[in-house]
């Protein structure tokens, strides 16, 4: 189009180039950079918006499966809560042009009704979205879910003396293996010493012999000679009298034996996998499960799990058999209490493992099986757990009526009913339904202020 | 075309879609060539930044900027804009270019070599001659110092956040944001805005607090004469500086228990919205600068044989995209696309200087009359680009509008005015159209839309009831009839309140003056006194 102009501009603009060439145009490769420069802008949203994320984590947690929930996701919150008001007008005659007129003329009335409809938000007129959905991650999901939740008892161990201890540094001693001399501590007490007796260094006193040699060089008188020779030889004694280093100005560094807390946990799943147990009431038992594992699993460097399943006999098994193979026969939980002690005795030393079990029954249990049960529990499964939970789980019933206190308590449900009044502590619940799985669950580890520390 | 061809050097800039840095070096290269050659083009110095996708939604949570202070508000942004860009609502922007000098532009690498070209064309060429040359930003914008005082921002309110605690910051800033729109000056002040000052003012601001801090001059002597003075209305609203529009201003200068710290960040909060200010005035001209721009140089390089074919229909494609215009009744509809309406409106201008339309069709005699009539001073003209190059430098959206709005193109993008009065039952009036009883009707109110006077609140500070109990008075000066939402404004309010420490008083007045409504709010908390 304008092929003559250019021609013409071409050769100016090379000049124009050339000088500016070096500094103008940079490009710069920014895509190592560490990214993530939001994260610090989403945790304090996150955090100012804890509660209402919180609100919303629990109710996506409470429709969701237990799986995808502790996956992190999406959840919906609303925006009051974390809404950044601005002044605005509304109402008011409103001008507007608008592009696209296909039948209209001047002085036509259009319906408000119609019109208002397809009108829309101007340009860059914010959101008008009463929620807005965003993703969290899963850990961001587990902080905002366990947050306020807390392990029972987590400190038992320690307070009990336990046998795994860790040296810790705790100042210095006079004495102790050469190995753990502290060289800065001793040459600072060294040289404490060695300035407060005054003891000449060894170049105060090269220089003073120095400087008696030049005395007698230029002179070769030695009654000059001789206090300056004197001199060096009061200063070199002092240097050998005081030591440079002392005997007493060693120092070791002491280490003390501390105990640490115990970073292992493992958690035992029994269940009673008898006639009587439906699927819907396995699926109420794994859920549980899959909660407190995630929850142990924040909270110790290592988990270990065991699934023990019982009917009238108990034994340890994986964990697809233990939700999903068929089992049949009667119902004896004391077997199940037998398998575990059977197991911590076998494997789980509990001076170094954290005991946690959970277990989950419909309440079934032969009558004569009951006492037992109660005796097993009291003298080897509660001395050795640092937490006990009994889960009964119900057909689809609401928790609310199954709280009622009624005849209907199961027998199981009595015995440790029974044994809860003599002082023992087992936590128990009862859930029916799924959607009461995470506020059960939030129940028994709520944080209860100083009541842990007490027991 | 051919001939072109044969007088330049005919190779390509680059074959396909991959890029390399010495391809984007040859390319910006090359886009100079054109932009200052050509063009006529004057620019800051370009630094061009290649980022990733999270990079780039990084930045879009902090309004663009490479760096800026934290607050829980820019990762709300992000979590908002991070889920719509995961479900695809929303595709990310090709470039981010900030206004400073050297002229930033983010390239994202996910581009194809041809939409780097045209990325690099429209930021580093379109967008940064317009900030260099037009007058807004020069009057209100220091290009050199922006990012040297954003770090400094970042710092000095990461400091508070150490020695007064996380959570009164975050009030003062949710507080002094609440305000950010009511936080500038609307006209040039006296002093050019010099950036690079401002930090060393801030450090001297604390020295003096300290060294002339005197507990018992603050607790002992008496009311001075100023405080008498201050019970007379007009020498108190000499005094206060009063009518104040920026109330930002007037709180960071006379709120009376503010702690310094706590001025210092009314500061900043109010730079910052200074310094944006002028890119809401200028949305139309801006993107129409930089998609002409990019348009200009894309086509000269494809005559130049710099890119092929192939990469010529791709940009095109993008471009159509980018100045698509939905009508009224289109779902897609959200008011005037900005790049749209910007590239018309230029493309138009050249058209009308040079007499030849789009297509390269020599205009009718009847078209030539109307151009002549309508713009006397550059129909004809002959120099496109000297034309645009002055308006680039002395408009605004408005006076843009108001003034380069051709009749040719409001029938070609069958403009209408609606006025939607609540008073009239029946309905919305289609009061102008596009037709010669129209045009200027028409103009005048899509210009009006642009306007920062009308379109802005017009709130300002007019008194302080200091012989009582302290109370803030504000005015809304209502226009056409449309007054604050109360929903959004009590909130706000009460954030004034919590800066001023006593209650807020404001009333909403029409043009005689009459009280149409009031809104009060007090304090939420308390501020110790400073």
């Amino acid at each position: 189009m304008h092929q003559g102009l250019d021609s013409l501009a071409f050769p100016a603009l090379f000049l124009f180039s050339l000088t500016q060439r070096e500094s103008w145009m940079q490009i710069i490769d920014r895509r190592s950079n560490p990214g993530q420069k939001s994260l610090e802008n989403r945790q304090r949203f996150l955090r100012r918006a804890k509660t209402q994320v919180q609100k919303a984590v629990k109710n996506a947690s409470g429709n969701a499966n237990v799986k995808d929930v502790l996956n992190g996701g999406s959840v919906e919150l609303p925006i009051d809560g974390v809404a950044e008001p601005r002044l605005v007008r509304e109402g008011g005659v409103r001008n507007r042009v608008l592009p696209g007129n296909k039948k209209f003329v001047e002085g036509d009335i259009l319906d408000r009704q119609g019109e208002s409809r397809r009108k829309g938000s101007g340009p860059g007129e914010g959101d008008s979205t009463d929620s807005f959905r965003f993703v969290l991650t899963r850990e961001e999901f587990m902080d905002l879910f366990m947050d306020d939740l807390e392990l029972p008892n987590m400190h038992k161990k320690t307070l009990a003396g336990s046998l795994v201890t860790k040296p810790r540094r705790a100042g210095y001693t006079m004495s102790g293996s050469p190995t753990a001399i502290s060289v800065n501590r001793t040459m600072r007490l060294a040289t404490q010493r060695r300035m407060a007796l005054g003891r000449p260094t060894q170049e105060q006193v090269m220089s003073q012999w120095q400087i008696a040699q030049d005395v007698f060089e230029e002179t070769q008188d030695e009654g000059l000679w001789a206090p300056e020779y004197l001199k060096y030889m009061g200063l070199s004694e002092r240097m050998g009298r005081i030591p440079f280093i002392d005997p007493i100005d060693v120092r070791y560094r002491r280490f003390e034996q501390e105990p640490t807390p115990i970073a292992q946990a493992v958690m035992f799943c029994l269940m009673d996998v008898s006639g009587s147990m439906s699927e819907h009431m396995k699926d109420l038992a794994k859920r549980f499960y899959m909660l407190l594992y995630v929850f142990l699993e924040r909270r110790y460097k290592k988990v270990e799990v065991v699934f023990i399943r019982h009917t009238d006999k108990a034994e340890e098994v994986d964990e697809d058999t233990f939700f999903h193979a068929p089992a049949s026969g009667g119902t004896l939980v004391s077997t199940v209490l037998e398998e575990m002690a059977r197991i911590v005795k076998d494997r789980f030393n509990p001076a170094e493992w954290n005991i946690y079990a959970a277990q989950a029954s419909d309440g079934d249990n032969m009558n004569s099986d009951n006492t037992r049960t109660g005796e097993f529990m009291t003298d080897k499964i509660l001395p050795v757990a640092q937490y006990f939970a009994y889960l009964e789980v119900g057909e689809n019933e609401t928790t609310e009526h199954m709280h009622m206190p009624s005849l209907g308590d199961s027998p199981l449900w009595k015995t440790y009913d029974g044994l809860c009044s003599k002082g023992a502590s087992i936590a128990m619940r009862k859930v029916g339904r799924r959607e009461d799985i995470f506020p059960v669950f939030h129940e028994l580890f709520e944080k209860k202020g100083n009541q842990h520390a007490s027991q | 075309m051919q001939a072109s061809k044969a007088a330049h050097d005919g190779t390509k800039l680059f074959d396909g879609a991959d890029w390399d840095f010495p391809m984007l070096q040859r390319i910006s290269d090359a886009c100079e060539e054109i932009a200052f050659g050509e063009l006529g083009l004057n620019c800051y110095p370009n630094q061009i930044e290649v980022i990733t996708a999270e990079q780039m939604l990084d930045a879009y949570s902090s309004v663009g900027m490479p760096l800026f202070y934290k607050h829980w508000s820019f990762g709300k942004h992000f979590a908002q804009q991070e889920a719509m860009y995961r479900k695809g609502y929303m595709g990310l922007a090709y470039e981010i270019v900030i206004n400073s000098s050297p002229c930033i532009s983010y390239l994202m690498e996910e581009n194809t070599a041809t939409m780097q070209t045209l990325v690099i064309a429209h930021a580093a060429f379109g967008h940064n001659h317009f900030f260099k040359n037009n007058y807004l930003f020069k009057q209100w914008t220091d290009a050199e110092g922006i990012l040297d005082y954003l770090d400094y921002a970042k710092k000095y309110i990461a400091k508070c956040e150490e020695k007064y605690g996380y959570n009164e910051v975050e009030r003062t800033l949710d507080a002094a944001h609440a305000l950010m729109g009511q936080g500038v000056f609307r006209y040039p002040q006296k002093k050019k805005l010099n950036l690079k000052e401002e930090k060393e003012r801030a450090e001297k601001r604390r020295e003096y607090v300290q060294s002339s801090f005197n507990e018992l001059f603050s607790r002992m002597v008496p009311a001075s004469k100023q405080q008498e003075e201050l019970k007379d209305v007009s020498k108190r609203r000499v005094l206060l500086g009063l009518p104040q529009t920026n109330v930002l201003y007037f709180l960071e200068k006379s709120a009376p228990r503010l702690k310094s710290w706590q001025r210092e960040l009314l500061r900043i909060v109010r730079h910052v919205a200074q310094y944006f200010y002028p890119q809401s005035q200028t949305k139309v001209m801006n993107e129409g600068t930089a998609t002409y721009v990019h348009y200009k140089i894309m086509t000269r390089l494809y005559e130049l044989g710099k890119i092929s074919e192939g990469n010529f229909l791709e940009f095109l494609q993008s471009h159509t995209n980018v100045v698509f215009q939905p009508e009224f009744d289109d779902q897609r509809f959200r008011g005037f696309n900005p790049y749209a309406l910007g590239f018309a409106m230029m493309q138009d201008i050249e058209c009308i200087v040079t007499g030849i339309d789009e297509r390269g069709v020599p205009f009718t005699e009847e078209q030539l009359d109307e151009n002549r009539e309508w713009f006397p001073d550059i129909a004809q003209k002959g120099d496109p680009m000297g034309v645009l190059r002055h308006i680039w430098a002395n408009y605004r959206d408005e006076s843009f509008i108001s003034q380069f709005l051709s009749p040719r193109l409001m029938r070609r993008m069958k403009m209408f005015h609606l006025c939607d009065d609540p008073v009239v039952e029946e309905g919305i009036l289609v009061n102008k159209i596009h037709n010669e009883r129209g045009y200027r009707e028409v103009r005048r109110q899509l210009a009006r839309n642009y306007d920062v006077g009308y379109v802005d609140l017009n709130i300002e500070v007019t008194d302080v009831d200091l012989a009582g109990d302290r109370e803030l008075i504000l005015q809304h000066k209502v226009l056409d009839g449309a007054m604050l939402s109360g929903e959004n404004a009590a909130p706000v309010l009460t954030h004034l309140a919590n800066l001023w420490s006593y209650n807020v008083k404001l009333e909403e007045v029409d043009a005689l003056d009459d009280v149409l409504e009031e809104h009060f709010a007090e304090p939420s908390y308390v501020q110790e006194s400073a």
